[in-house]
């Protein structure tokens, strides 16, 4: 098989059971973290990560059954730096149905990149209070970061080149090499 | 999209388009900090040659709230009083860096007339009796918004009084057709235009008759200031026949909704006050006027789409 065959081919580095172990442990660590869940509140970052952090909730949920934390949606869209830059399509709206002020936010993303969007989201989260702390959980870690973000909870560390594309669902996680020199 | 002066310019699809980004404009709006930075370093400037209070406003407004940097032309002191002619004004707001106008005059055209003196986008407010596409988005909006319906099919919107000066008729004629609406004009013979046979709508000359079967009742403001003479007889013969009464609101559906873009003439077109009707939604129009003009200005400004194939 020739170099040029695995080019523009999706390639499994997740499976769905991967996805799913991930997420378990990521809300162990939250949990852990946190010494409980008391003011803790996730917000999934529109649109990849927003299926994360129901599914964190729902497990953190099972875990401590005591209290029930709250999810929310964030768009970040009209928070990017790079607004006329590039085109932008709003495709889901924030929808935080909670006070963020004084809370613990766990803001979830499926993959971490450049950190831009985490900037922008940081941004967007200040207009909805004031949170005593924020921390940053990502399914796929995937560096190349362009901003001095780091994340606190990880599914995975993934070494990438810079014109990879990385997609993310509940089925699993797939890297698509991309020969740039064909484009 | 660079520019939006007319809803048959700007098409269905991009009616739809703007139609869904004020959902988001919308979110923004009910946030504790109604903010964002997305027209950061742009600049809006309003360039009104007729008066407005709600248009200009709620540009002013939605222009902030995205973070954009106005500048508010105001003709009675401006230089125009000088004689400066508008292809110099234009040219210079543009000198100064302004990345959209926003245009109100009382001559037809004018938005295509500024394009060939400036880069800058080009939204019309209004000019003369032609159109006003902002307008015509917020009604769609504020109706999709009360009846949770995206298209109109099968809608009947009967929209009564001064057809013939009203620019916001005409712009709301084309977008409540493209969404599948039925349109009924309503008007005495003198207040429609004379072309109205080739436009896309059943004309009645009795209010009385298509109370009951309408779903919205958009009634529109007598401009007496439009008037040379002998549109009308007299006021009261007019308010007689066509304005909103109690008596007709008893008469509508149950269901049907009144409108009216504002100003309003009260004792005129109106002669009920808007609170005493159960589905008015009036006041709705005019708070969903900042969300949908927040769309238009970042459709032009932010979206990217002028990029002429950068992406």
């Amino acid at each position: 098989m020739s170099i040029n065959a695995r080019l523009n081919t999706p390639h499994e580095v997740m499976s769905a059971t991967d996805v799913r172990r991930a997420i378990v442990r990521i809300a162990h660590e939250i949990i852990e973290r946190n010494h409980g869940i008391d003011g803790l509140a996730i917000v999934g970052l529109q649109r990849g990560g927003t299926w994360i952090a129901e599914a964190i909730t729902k497990q953190i949920n099972e875990i401590e059954s005591s209290v029930t934390v709250p999810v929310g949606a964030l768009d970040v869209s009209l928070h990017r730096d790079d607004i006329g830059i590039r085109p932008v399509s709003l495709g889901a709206i924030t929808d935080i149905p909670f006070d963020l002020t004084g809370a613990t936010v766990v803001l979830v993303d499926d993959v971490l990149f450049t950190g831009r969007t985490v900037r922008a989201a940081m941004e967007g989260l200040n207009n909805y209070g004031r949170p005593r702390a924020v921390q940053l959980a990502v399914l796929i870690d995937r560096g190349h970061r362009e901003l001095p973000i780091r994340p606190d909870f990880v599914g995975k560390n993934l070494p990438t080149q810079k014109d990879d594309d990385v997609s993310a669902t509940s089925d699993g996680v797939r890297i698509t090499a991309m020969n740039s020199s064909n484009k | 999209m660079k520019h939006l002066r007319s809803i048959d310019e700007l098409g269905a699809k991009g009616l739809l388009e703007l139609l869904q980004l004020t959902v988001h404009m919308a979110e923004i709006n009910q946030r504790p900090v109604p903010k964002v930075p997305a027209l950061r370093g742009r600049t809006v400037a309003s360039l009104f040659f007729e008066d407005s209070t709600r248009t200009r406003l709620s540009f002013e407004t939605a222009a902030k709230r995205l973070s954009a940097d106005t500048l508010t032309f105001n003709v009675s002191t401006s230089s125009v009083n000088k004689g400066e002619s508008l292809r110099d004004t234009v040219a210079t707001i543009t000198d100064m860096g302004a990345d959209a106008f926003v245009v109100r005059h009382k001559s037809v055209g004018i938005p295509w007339q500024i394009e060939q003196w400036t880069k800058a986008s080009i939204i019309n407010a209004g000019d003369g009796a032609h159109q006003h596409p902002t307008q015509a988005l917020v009604d769609c909006y504020t109706i999709r918004e009360a009846t949770h319906t995206a298209r109109f099919d099968g809608m009947q919107i009967t929209i009564v009084g001064d057809i013939k000066h009203s620019r916001v008729a005409r712009s709301n004629i084309q977008a409540f057709t493209m969404l599948g609406a039925k349109v009924t004009l309503v008007a005495p013979p003198t207040l429609l235009p004379p072309d109205v046979s080739h436009w896309p709508v059943e004309v009645n000359h009795h209010l009385d008759d298509v109370i009951p079967t309408s779903d919205v009742l958009y009634m529109l403001r007598l401009q007496s200031e439009r008037m040379s003479q002998g549109h009308v007889p007299t006021l009261r013969e007019y308010s007689e026949q066509y304005s909103l009464t109690q008596k007709r609101v008893a008469r509508l559906r149950d269901s049907a909704i009144v409108m009216h873009p504002g100003p309003m003439n009260r004792g005129v077109e109106m002669q009920i006050d808007p609170s005493d009707i159960k589905n008015s939604l009036i006041h709705r129009q005019v708070a969903n006027g900042v969300s949908v003009r927040m769309a238009v200005l970042f459709d032009l400004l932010g979206s990217g789409a002028n990029l002429g194939g950068q992406a």
